[in-house]
């Protein structure tokens, strides 16, 4: 039974997906072909735990976070809790109204104006008819757009889209509130109403689960913390005690990978990469170390390549060791050191992959190492996420604003 | 806070044969509606004809039948009937089956931002996309009552019926539509095949045609036809044409609600994966 000031109890609860070695058929004239060829062979399939014996108890009224890495199996987790999908094994007994809060405008359709998409997407989030009815006007005082109610939200401007949207959502009025990083997106203004929003929902004795990787927010806004790793519990309690166990974890070393699965001629392979700061602000330099062993075959001159790849894997450096004139020759055991001057990368998690190379890869270390980049911005004003929603990287910029056509200035005046 | 009456939500592992929750279904009945009229706003926006395609489709597909096996093909409507109004009772049962079929196969993965982030029973997305066709319905069906007394052609007791096959109709077309659209979450072939099959059943039902005008050698491949029985039942309704046999509506009737509790069965069974795979 759920004790009564329990609001969300999770026993066991673990996620599996099958991962298949080949690629998965997805028409069934492939499904079909590969039966033909080998008719009696399964396929090999991996079991994958995304979440794992995941216990806990939420108490009525509290702020829940939830961090860890991507691929720690918070989004998993979040799923399963809105029942978005089902776990594999546990159960999860949740008291009250659930309302969930994984995207804003989940079926928003541009072509229905506002009036028309609040009443759906209230629909979709599980209010009925006289309830959208009845907060009609404070969703749409929320949001600010009432102006543009009856135009279609394809004109609307991303922002004033996001805001209607979360207005709709944040007047779901659940007893249990599940919210994944909307607050990401829209001007600091409506961020700052969408937080208090949600901190005035928990003193009304709802309770609210926030995942995010904004470590700020989540200090500001949550009592608890959830601290996944590897879809399992690596730390619950206390906020700052699991911020502190989560910064602490990102400076432990990365598994090693077995060095002969790895892609490349074998010929010399990375050892031991070393980041001695993993934790930097936007603009630090960079330090990364490993140790290349020669293994077989000879080769007297080679190059170091090093990739800076966003949580996207996106590679947002390029660094080839040829744009130096720099080159590894051939050694038995060499270590090599590599120095990234100050780079204004946006706040989140990188990795970093090495590769040596020659005509061809001759090893390619993909997670090497990883390390976070604090969003504190090389300004310190902007707080919020939404200072670097774009691009790839930040630039120190000068901005002037004037009353004169500067390129007349050294010319005739008066 | 006083819990009294509060419901608890438990969350657990889905068995392998859940079958279709009709007490969430009616729970969540405004969604339902809400993304039905969703699909009938969203039809006609931006076109310049707007509603009025209601009305055109069916005429113009009945003219085209019209002019292909009455005026090509020589082929009469029976009791001495005018054939356009034969072909078009014919499209008023066949589009609401069709049109339900071809819509609710393709809502689940038109759906997709649905499906994988919102908790809501699934069904309700393939169900939902029945509300245009009984538009449709409704609209052809007030027609035909206007060109019924042009024609000099009068109701007889059976019109009440109506509202029998076309549930019957709408039962194998969800069966069928809830199936194909589970299908296609994992294999988008049945996009491409879908259309091929409907035009193929087009053809060997009694749509165009009267199951007598078959020649009795080929007639049991057109009786095999579940739907058979049901648009002769249809037409027989409105137009007072022979009604179909007893036996072949007991088929029917027998096959429309075999297609629907297999289709809500196999649904239920590939639902639990949906958010994963699509």
């Amino acid at each position: 039974m759920l004790s009564n000031d329990v609001a969300i109890q999770a026993r066991g609860v673990s996620k599996s997906y099958r991962i298949t070695h080949e690629q998965r058929a997805t028409t069934i004239g492939e499904s079909f072909i590969k039966k033909l060829k080998s008719p009696l062979s399964k396929t090999e399939v991996e079991t994958f735990w995304a979440v794992k014996d995941v216990d806990f108890d939420i108490k009525q009224g509290d702020v829940v976070g939830i961090i860890g890495r991507n691929g720690a199996g918070k989004s998993t987790l979040l799923k399963i809790l809105s029942r978005i999908t089902a776990p594999t094994l546990g159960e999860i007994k949740i008291r009250g109204r659930v309302g969930s809060l994984l995207e804003v405008g989940t079926g928003f359709h541009p072509e229905l104006t506002g009036r028309e998409n609040i009443f759906l997407n209230g629909a979709i989030l599980g209010m009925s008819r006289k309830e959208i009815e009845a907060r009609f006007d404070q969703i749409v005082d929320f949001s600010g757009v009432e102006k543009f109610l009856d135009t279609p939200v394809k004109r609307y401007s991303s922002g004033m889209y996001v805001r209607l949207a979360f207005s709709v959502a944040a007047h779901l009025d659940p007893e249990v509130m599940i919210v994944d990083e909307v607050l990401a997106v829209g001007d600091s203004e409506f961020q700052k109403k969408c937080l208090s929003r949600m901190q005035a929902a928990a003193s009304d004795g709802r309770t609210v689960i926030f995942v995010s990787h904004n470590m700020q927010t989540v200090s500001q806004l949550c009592k608890t913390t959830i601290f996944l790793q590897s879809g399992q519990i690596r730390h619950i309690g206390p906020t700052e005690e699991t911020i502190n166990q989560y910064v602490a974890m990102q400076s432990e070393a990365l598994t090693e990978v077995n060095p002969d699965t790895r892609r490349g001629t074998g010929d010399y392979r990375i050892y031991s990469p070393y980041l001695p700061k993993t934790t930097i602000q936007s603009g630090d330099p960079l330090h990364v170390q490993f140790r290349v062993e020669h293994k077989k075959g000879h080769v007297p001159f080679f190059n170091v390549t090093y990739h800076i790849c966003d949580e996207h894997g996106s590679i947002v450096i390029h660094g080839d060791s040829r744009l130096n004139q720099f080159g590894l020759s051939h050694k038995p055991v060499q270590w090599v050191e590599i120095d990234v001057a100050g780079v204004n990368l946006k706040p989140g998690t990188y990795r970093i992959d090495l590769m040596l190379h020659i005509e061809g890869f001759i090893d390619v270390y993909e997670y090497a190492g990883r390390f976070d980049v604090s969003p504190v911005l090389p300004t310190r004003l902007a707080v919020s996420d939404f200072g670097y929603q774009y691009g790839q990287v930040i630039a120190e910029t000068n901005w002037q604003a004037s009353d004169n056509d500067p390129s007349q200035n050294q010319g005739i005046s008066q | 806070m006083d819990h009294k009456g509060e419901q608890i939500t438990v969350i657990r592992p889905i068995g392998r044969w859940e079958v279709l929750n009709i007490r969430q279904i009616l729970a969540f009945r405004d969604l339902l509606l809400a993304l039905g009229v969703r699909d009938i706003k969203l039809r006609y926006r931006q076109t310049a004809l707007g509603v009025a395609w209601v009305l055109l489709q069916p005429l113009v597909a009945s003219v085209i039948l019209g002019f292909v096996f009455n005026i090509v093909a020589k082929l009469e409507a029976p009791n001495g009937l005018p054939y356009f109004l034969f072909s078009y009772a014919g499209m008023l049962g066949w589009n609401a089956f069709a049109g339900t079929l071809s819509k609710a196969s393709g809502s689940l993965v038109q759906n997709t931002a649905l499906v994988s982030k919102v908790f809501f029973p699934k069904t309700i997305v393939p169900i939902s996309s029945m509300f245009a066709t009984l538009l449709d319905f409704a609209v052809a069906l007030l027609l035909l009552f206007i060109l019924l007394p042009i024609f000099g052609v009068g109701f007889g007791w059976q019109i009440v019926l109506v509202p029998v096959w076309l549930a019957l109709l709408l039962m194998t077309s969800l069966g069928l539509g809830l199936y194909s659209s589970a299908l296609m979450v994992t294999y988008r072939d049945v996009q491409y095949l879908l259309p091929v099959f409907i035009q193929l059943l087009f053809y060997a039902s009694p749509v165009a045609y009267a199951l007598d005008n078959v020649p009795a050698k080929f007639q049991w491949v057109i009786a095999a036809n579940p739907l058979t029985g049901v648009l002769e039942g249809m037409r027989w309704s409105l137009l007072g044409t022979p009604p179909p046999n007893p036996l072949a509506l007991g088929y029917s009737v027998v096959a429309s609600l075999f297609m629907f509790v297999l289709g809500a069965l196999l649904f239920g069974r590939a639902e639990r994966k949906f958010a994963d795979v699509i």
